[in-house]
């Protein structure tokens, strides 16, 4: 939009409405990270003897870091957690952006049913829908074969703890590239049909290049979420031993802070799963935009 | 529904309308099978719910589990899950809905009225303030639940409604879609109409600038309720006060093996029942409101 509509004023307007959200920002996002960060370089230390035992905070370095990056513990988490991702991402986004092109294609019937079924999971909080999942999981309940299948394997854990999280945002993630596929120009598909393109070639060939920064997009927007995959593994823990105290980063984090009472590691876990989920999302976000930037030029 | 979405006008660019589709054409029997499977597989879990919450906790081990035993079952499992505990379910639903809609009013007014004032204005600092919040938009809520809570447990703020509400009220995404918004559907002509009329810039907020913006608004308010009312981790860590879970954090209490009792899965079926069913009915008769595409079209500009 034109900057040069926006006039400058002397009203106190925008600096009044920008005020509240910059005032809960920084207490609430900033002061947090800073703190936990503040926190990732601390330890306790105990003092004191034979007058009673004291604890103070006092600075310990990059110790907990240490601590952190020389656990084993911390490496497997990670390795999970990249597990259940590398399963999960490319069904997410191979079965959203099919649902999308079915949706979208001509001939195509029950849609409105359709979309309305595949966007119902959205509205399950994730650790409801573990719960829903982990009942037609438990060989006792299971309705898909849970007494001959075992879903809670070594192996069959990381799909079903990905299914429960792809069953979770595909319709979402449908809807929002449905919504662009609506949105495309619809004269070069018609032009194509004319020119005896078929439905699938059309898909393929026309829509899907035409919607690729909307897939790109998801595709970011699931791999930031995988690695914050904290509530369905927590939330099927009480029915399994495949699932331990600290299976993902994240649960790592709480056990660590909660758990352990060790507020010190816990923060610096805490941090560096921070520090690498920024990373991952400006690195993801600059290929995303030379994706489309290539798309478009 | 999906053609007067698109057509209510695309707030980021200017497209054309999508043609009517007038003639019927054949039934594409590929892809409607394609999304028959997909749609099922989002709604049997869910419906298979219905069933399991017609049986006893000793039914559900030992009927088949896609035949449903009785009303007579669903009835007191339903009447279970009221009382249990001294009727706490209802002060968790009722938790979740203060939470959820509390926080998702409040944030949707700080959000839509800092987007209005990035969106519309240029004043001191305004470009610092964006990139402080599109930077914002990179730190995970989530990751800093933890965090969040070492530092309100220093004010001894934990463990009541503000520390679940509170770290919700902002967030980055909602400003940024309410900023892109307001800057292209927002005209700046009819603003100086008003302005010339005499109208404060007060004014043309509440007669302009707050209608012109309430399909982003409506679009975020449905997007931070669900997010709240989703969110596990923040609760978790902020409450030890059972009276004060929000559903999620109540039922996933339940499922806790607790001292070798064992686990009243009827109840907590049918408590999962009741906490999916109000929200999906909600939801899905508010889709026509969503405005999604303001997600799709939020990356091309």
């Amino acid at each position: 939009m034109a900057v040069a509509g926006r006039r400058k004023h002397s009203s106190k307007l925008p600096v009044l409405f920008v005020a509240p959200a910059l005032l809960l920002l920084a207490l609430f996002t900033f002061a947090p990270a800073i703190y936990a960060f503040y926190l990732s370089l601390m330890k306790s230390h105990v003092s004191g003897g034979l007058l009673g035992t004291s604890t103070e905070q006092v600075f310990a370095g990059a110790s907990n870091y240490a601590n952190t990056f020389s656990d084993p513990q911390f490496w497997s988490s990670l390795e999970r957690m990249l597990l259940v991702a590398v399963i999960g991402i490319p069904v997410t986004v191979f079965l959203a952006t099919l649902f999308a092109l079915c949706l979208d294609a001509n001939g195509a019937r029950l849609t409105t049913v359709s979309r309305l079924a595949l966007f119902l999971p959205y509205a399950v909080p994730g650790v409801i829908a573990s719960l829903l999942w982990g009942f037609l999981y438990l060989p006792a309940t299971s309705p898909i074969g849970g007494g001959v299948i075992d879903y809670f394997g070594n192996r069959t854990i990381f799909f079903t703890v990905a299914n429960v999280a792809v069953w979770g945002v595909i319709g979402f993630n449908t809807v929002v590239l449905y919504t662009a596929l609506r949105a495309l120009p619809p004269d070069i598909c018609r032009a194509a049909e004319v020119d005896g393109a078929s439905e699938l070639q059309i898909a393929l060939r026309i829509k899907l290049p035409q919607i690729a920064p909307a897939i790109s997009m998801i595709s970011l927007f699931s791999l930031i979420n995988a690695l914050q995959l904290f509530n369905e593994p927590t939330a099927l823990k009480p029915l399994t031993n495949a699932i331990t105290s600290t299976w993902v980063p994240l649960m790592r984090v709480y056990s660590d802070s909660f758990v352990n009472n060790d507020i010190y590691g816990g923060a610096a876990s805490a941090f560096t799963l921070l520090v690498m989920t920024v990373a991952v999302t400006v690195a993801g976000g600059a290929a995303a935009t030379r994706l489309t930037r290539r798309q478009s030029s | 529904m999906t053609s007067t979405v698109v057509v209510q006008g695309q707030p980021t660019s200017t497209r054309v309308p999508p043609p009517a589709r007038a003639a019927r054409r054949p039934v594409n029997w590929r892809v409607t099978i394609i999304l028959i499977i997909g749609g099922l597989y989002c709604v049997l879990p869910a419906l298979w719910i219905l069933i399991a919450a017609t049986k006893t906790n000793a039914q559900l081990f030992s009927t088949p589990p896609y035949v449903p035993s009785s009303l007579k079952s669903f009835g007191s499992n339903m009447s279970g899950i009221f009382s249990w505990n001294g009727h706490i379910f209802f002060r968790w639903w009722l938790n979740s809905l203060i939470y959820a809609a509390g926080g998702g009013i409040l944030s949707t007014i700080i959000a839509g009225m800092a987007g209005y004032a990035l969106g519309k204005y240029e004043f001191p600092g305004s470009r610092v303030i964006f990139r402080i919040i599109v930077a914002a938009v990179l730190l995970p809520q989530i990751l800093l639940a933890v965090p969040q809570y070492l530092l309100l447990a220093k004010f001894g703020m934990t463990n009541s409604y503000e520390s679940v509400i509170l770290p919700q009220l902002v967030s980055p995404f909602a400003i940024y879609l309410c900023k892109i918004y307001a800057e292209a559907g927002v005209p700046d002509e009819i603003m100086e109409a008003v302005r010339i009329d005499g109208g404060s810039e007060y004014r043309i907020f509440w007669s302009v600038g707050s209608r012109l913006m309430l399909p982003a608004l409506v679009t975020v308010l449905l997007l931070q309720f669900i997010a709240i009312w989703n969110n596990f981790l923040l609760p978790f860590v902020m409450l030890n006060n059972s009276s004060l879970y929000p559903l999620t954090l109540g039922l996933y209490g339940m499922i806790q093996p607790t001292g070798g009792q064992p686990n009243e899965y009827s109840l907590v079926i049918a408590g999962v029942f009741l906490a999916i069913v109000p929200l999906a009915i909600l939801f899905l008769s508010l889709q026509r409101f969503w405005r999604i595409d303001l997600l799709s079209g939020g990356i091309k500009s």
